[in-house]
């Protein structure tokens, strides 16, 4: 009886606890998967680096999780830096702003490379946004007509490619690959398919609709895409470049336009499929969270995002130097982006 | 068997023959059944047993390797002309223990600026002068943080500076992936993940031993690392557990057995307690992810308590756990013979000194084992956790139950999504190895307090 008395209090106590719970001294980051591995990196760095600060914890849940929980709204509870692999929507400033996070700082720090991979023991593929278009939209255009999307294997959208079952592994609406791919291959595979006169909203619908047959979205990450090829080693899979280039013997990567991706055909621009990595800042927690100052810098500096840095190394495309000071500028000057 | 005597009646010759037969075939039927259903039985716990053996199989295979990982043993010299940096500032008589203590940090944080990677650069060169290797070549063979080990020797000892000392460096996550064979070591250079002369200098060095294959004690004394996986292990999230594993046995047990006591003994057999008792029941029916949400709504939203903190993990996996508790205490009491607490009664007990001094003692072990099935559960549990953040990239220890922290089915579920696929599955069949070791351990605790406690009564 005395022991269940004691228990209860002590629980008493630890209830009572949080009530005047000090302020947190971590900074709680989440957002995109591509982001994570790079902002762990920076975070055991940061924490390696400033031994006045704690490293910061690190979350995923992809772009648009990470943006959702962002905009939860200001205070401890709530996470301080958003990573994405996409520029911040429109609804989501304004999702934020409803909720009081009226500072967002946005800090680009370098780029990542979309590519297309196979198992490595599969057929070489030399895509065309075209290609990929036509394998996964539910309608094509045959003879001037939109029809359901015949095609049953890859050599019966273009001879060049090899002789395989179409299957696609493409990332979730929660990704912000998920975005870029259909902005940088699927808008301009449309465009090239010559889809016949139709308005503007349906034409949207005729590019944006895939079949659900052959598409499989993972909402995971890329390890799960992974797990697909290797369940199914027909599936062609829509990785990062950095989640490729750590899995190169398992993985055989497609040529996109006659490019093959690699760091340096994405860093000068000649792949075609690459996009800008972000984090968010919540301006608000700036001063109130220590620390968050001193990371964005330390994630801009030369040694950690610069070429020949830590975080090449792991696969991050670095910024050309001025634009990598410009974005530092930007951040310290406190630009927010509802303000662009 | 009396089925038999009563088939071969010996001196009736009243028993047709017809009637014989047909008792002999419904006799034949019956053992054809009883053997079948022998088989069936049989064979569904070969089946089961031989699930459980492949699982355990397979990740025995896959995890016991990574207990071990290699070391590189190589001299380390502490290069003054590397190591540019004045004494170590020691406590003048007229210096304040503040100033001194600012000096101090100022003087570690210069240290902490020196290029530590070409100390371990200029080691690695020495012991193979006739290899050609970029920095690059050489920081993809050795563990990212070994430079910060470095540093904190130098830190401790400044006298190192100018001396030569061994030291045994862990070797890096992809050196450990190529010795061990973890990769196809016949495919093309260019899809390798370590560059030519460090696979070269990695075989050399293995061969005249200055490479050996050490117990992966970082495992056990580390927290998870992404910079640098060979050093990823598994304390942080093990702690998050431990406070987990605490905060449940403190809130759910007494609160659950308390409850139990009350609805059992004490609580009037109305539309009420009908009512609660069915909603217990529910409850321990509800999915785990359904507390999650429950979580996060109540625990993060409400009452603001901190983002991936293992008070809230514990105080969700409390509420998952009380109605295993309710449920098997109440049966543990229910399952005590009413003459005891009759007699307690007629002897003049009270009703709470029946229940207290007579009945409870007796369902010690019913509810012990209640309980340490219910913390066992709420220690594998990963879905609830998800939802209230403690999902996330920990590399700090976390030193009380409202910091940030991991649990160690979560980091499972982490290093299982981490990129370097060839690394981590073994190193994800080891945390598994680990964390059913601690399941293990909690049944066999179980399974010795209960007899004990049997014993006695």
């Amino acid at each position: 009886m005395n022991k269940l008395l004691l228990s209860t209090a002590v629980a008493a106590i630890l209830l009572a606890g949080p009530a005047s719970a000090q302020s947190r001294d971590t900074i709680q980051i989440a957002g995109s998967s591509t982001v994570l591995p790079f902002a762990s990196i920076v975070a055991e760095e940061f924490g390696n680096a400033f031994p006045d600060f704690k490293a910061p914890v690190v979350g995923s849940g992809g772009t648009g999780g990470g943006l959702k929980q962002f905009c939860e709204g200001v205070g401890e509870n709530t996470i301080d830096i958003a990573n994405a692999s996409r520029p911040i929507k429109k609804e989501e400033i304004e999702a934020c702003k409803a909720k009081g996070v009226e500072k967002i700082q946005e800090v680009q720090f370098g780029f990542d490379g979309i590519v297309f991979a196979t198992s490595s023991n599969q057929g070489d593929f030399k895509l065309q946004p075209v290609h990929v278009y036509k394998a996964i939209a539910a309608q094509v255009p045959v003879d001037g007509k939109m029809v359901a999307n015949p095609y049953k294997n890859w050599k019966d959208i273009d001879a060049s490619l090899p002789d395989q079952e179409i299957n696609v592994a493409i990332p979730g609406s929660n990704h912000g690959t998920r975005e870029v791919f259909q902005e940088k291959m699927i808008a301009p595979g449309c465009k090239e398919a010559k889809l016949p006169e139709m308005d503007k909203e349906a034409m949207t619908k005729a590019c944006e609709t895939f079949r659900q047959d052959v598409v499989v979205e993972i909402s995971g990450d890329y390890t799960e895409t992974l797990a697909r090829l290797q369940a199914n080693p027909s599936t062609v899979g829509v990785f990062g470049l950095s989640f490729y280039e750590q899995n190169r013997d398992t993985l055989k990567v497609a040529d996109v336009s006659g490019v093959t991706p690699s760091l340096e055909t994405v860093a000068s621009g000649k792949y075609p499929v690459s996009r800008p990595l972000y984090f968010y800042v919540k301006g608000e927690h700036i001063g109130t969270i220590p620390g968050i100052k001193e990371y964005t810098e330390f994630f801009l500096s030369d040694a950690v995002t610069g070429s020949g840095g830590t975080l090449e190394g792991a696969g991050l495309i670095p910024m050309p130097d001025d634009k990598r000071a410009e974005a530092l500028k930007a951040f310290e000057d406190g630009k927010t982006v509802a303000a662009k | 068997m009396t089925v038999s005597a009563v088939s071969s009646p010996k001196s009736s010759a009243a028993a047709s023959s017809p009637n014989r037969s047909r008792i002999q075939a419904s006799l034949k039927r019956r053992r054809g059944a009883e053997t079948r259903f022998r088989f069936y039985g049989i064979a569904s716990v070969t089946i089961a047993i031989g699930f459980v053996l492949f699982l355990f199989g397979t990740i025995l295979h896959d995890g016991v390797p990574a207990f071990w990982q290699p070391v590189v043993k190589v001299d380390v010299t502490f290069d003054p002309a590397v190591i540019k940096v004045e004494p170590k500032p020691v406590q003048q008589p007229d210096q304040s223990p503040a100033a001194f203590q600012r000096a101090n940090l100022d003087w570690q944080r210069k240290v902490s600026l020196l290029n530590w990677n070409r100390i371990v650069e200029n080691s690695v060169r020495a012991e193979a002068p006739d290899i050609q290797m970029t920095p690059r070549d050489i920081q993809a063979m050795i563990s990212q943080n070994e430079r910060y080990r470095l540093r904190n020797m130098f830190i401790e000892n400044p006298d190192l500076l100018g001396k030569t000392v061994p030291v045994e460096l862990l070797a890096s996550a992809n050196v450990d992936v190529w010795l061990k064979g973890d990769i196809d070591r016949s495919i093309a250079s260019d899809r390798q993940q370590l560059p030519e002369a460090a696979r070269t200098l990695a075989d050399r060095f293995y061969e005249d031993g200055r490479i050996r294959m050490a117990f992966a004690s970082v495992l056990f004394t580390n927290t998870d690392s992404r910079n640098a996986p060979a050093e990823a292990g598994l304390l942080g999230a093990f702690i998050g557990s431990l406070y987990m594993m605490i905060i449940v046995i403190v809130l759910a047990v007494p609160v659950g057995v308390a409850s139990a006591i009350y609805l059992e003994e004490f609580a009037p057999k109305n539309r009420l307690t009908d009512l609660i008792e069915v909603n217990i029941n529910n409850l321990a029916a509800v999915p785990s992810i359904v507390f999650g949400l429950l979580g996060a709504a109540v625990f993060i939203n409400y009452f603001h308590l901190p983002l991936s903190a293992p008070l809230a993990g514990g105080l969700v996996l409390s509420l998952m756990t009380l109605p295993t508790v309710i449920i098997a205490t109440r049966a543990a009491l229910r399952a005590v013979p009413p003459s005891l607490r009759q007699a307690a009664l007629g002897l003049g007990a009270s009703r709470t000194q029946t229940v207290f001094h007579h009945v409870l003692p007796v369902t010690y072990p019913g509810i012990l084992t209640a309980t340490i099935i219910g913390v066992a559960q709420a220690i594998g549990e990963t879905a609830p956790l998800l939802l209230i953040g403690m999902n996330a990239f920990v590399t700090s220890l976390p030193v009380s139950p409202l910091d940030q922290s991991t649990a160690l089915p979560v980091q499972i579920f982490l290093w299982e999504g981490n990129e370097n696929r060839n690394y981590f599955e073994p190193k994800t069949a080891a945390a598994i190895i680990i964390l059913l070791t601690v399941m293990l351990a909690l049944n066999a605790i179980a399974i010795v307090l209960r007899s004990r406690f049997e014993r006695r009564a």
